[in-house]
């Protein structure tokens, strides 16, 4: 086939107008969360003190941080979904970062020294390493499953910031069954926990999304 | 008519359902492919015997993903990027390692109507299953409307649509894993 045949077939072609791939990206990732949501009723469920819980600042930063990685990972995504690879992608995470920090800051200066290994260490720690990538099975498989439509510059890249929206999404659910509230223990164990979902999202990314 | 050149203005009214202006911006396209790939095939140190074959896949992809386009961004670095990737891919199949930039002469290499444009490529539309294959040469090489050939094989003009834009996505996955 000659060049110009091909352009004629590509001129009959009329590609179906898809939604918008954000839109696409977030009714995904709402069907995977409602997945990972049954999971979470069915196996580890609500604290029992979540009244109480709400109404304390380490909670509400606790969510408010996990909602601002979704929240971040969500337009990393789409970002990184395109031929043209944004310069600083790394950059679109510097809010976290200075959240992150300014968080454990005001918790070392509020505890004394004596109780910070043991707010680090929590009691949930193993159960938040488990639970968090198992939460986010569903949703990253559904994740990389729309993200095909795209045209990453880099496809690990690409599946990376899938695992990262996965793992958002899963530390969105067990947020609410961890009693452990300190700054100190939700951003290290939790990052803890995304670091094998973002990891198994590049592996996968670089098969899958190839185009 | 808008400025041949202006290759954004050309897309929005492609996407619009122009076909003249998608034709002209592919036809254009095409020629500025060929000639930025013949010197990224030279810069590995291959000959230009598969120019061809990498720009249709180039061309393939830019239909195929055109929706990636952010239309408020000029075309051109998408262009670039996506010529770029699939001339990179094209090479690592062939065990081509090296890193490889064309941004470097991306921008001002010659472009020429040139005798390739006659090179016949794609032996891979021969991988296709028969029906879509038969779709792609009644439109390509035949030159018939979707509307006469769906008249010729009994079909509606839907289903040789569909047919056809499959046969497109199966055309680009035969590159993808072509590595001869």
């Amino acid at each position: 086939m000659k060049t110009g045949n091909l352009i004629d077939a590509l001129v009959a072609d009329r590609p179906p107008r898809g939604k918008p791939l954000r839109w696409a990206l977030a009714a995904a990732l709402l069907a995977g969360g409602l997945v990972s949501l049954a999971l979470f009723l069915a196996i580890l469920g609500v604290r029992a003190d979540i009244g109480p819980a709400l109404a304390t600042w380490r909670f509400e930063l606790k969510v408010g941080l996990v909602l601002l990685v979704l929240g971040l990972a969500f337009s990393l995504c789409i970002a990184l979904s395109r031929p043209v690879a944004p310069v600083h992608p790394g950059r679109r995470l510097l809010p976290l970062a200075t959240l992150a920090v300014l968080a454990i800051a005001i918790e070392l200066f509020i505890l004394p020294s004596a109780s910070w290994a043991s707010r680090l260490m929590g009691s949930n720690a193993l159960v938040c390493l488990i639970a968090i990538p198992t939460l986010a099975i569903a949703p990253l498989v559904v994740v990389l499953a729309i993200l095909r439509a795209g045209a990453p510059a880099s496809p690990a890249f690409s599946g990376g910031a899938a695992g990262l929206l996965a793992a958002a999404a899963a530390a969105a659910l067990y947020a609410f069954h961890c009693f452990d509230d300190s700054p100190l223990f939700v951003v290290t164990w939790y990052a803890l926990a995304a670091l094998p979902v973002v990891a198994v999202g590049a592996a996968a990314g670089h098969r899958l999304l190839r185009w | 008519m808008a400025d041949p050149s202006d290759l954004s203005a050309l897309m929005r009214r492609a996407r619009q359902g122009d076909d003249e202006a998608y034709r002209q911006l592919l036809g254009h396209v095409s020629l500025w492919l060929r000639a930025v790939v013949r010197r990224g095939l030279l810069a590995a140190g291959r000959g230009p015997a598969d120019c061809e074959d990498v720009v249709q896949e180039a061309l393939l992809a830019m239909h195929l993903k055109r929706a990636t386009w952010d239309e408020t961004q000029p075309i051109e670095p998408w262009l670039r990027a996506i010529a770029r990737y699939k001339l990179v891919d094209h090479l690592r199949r062939r065990g081509f390692h090296d890193h490889l930039d064309i941004d470097d002469y991306a921008d001002e290499v010659a472009v020429t109507a040139d005798a390739d444009a006659a090179v016949d490529s794609g032996a891979l539309l021969a991988s296709l299953p028969k029906r879509q294959r038969r779709i792609v040469e009644e439109i390509s090489l035949e030159g018939r409307r979707a509307a006469e050939v769906a008249e010729r094989l009994g079909m509606s003009e839907g289903a040789v649509r569909v047919t056809l834009h499959r046969a497109l996505k199966a055309l680009a996955a035969a590159y993808r894993r072509d590595e001869r």
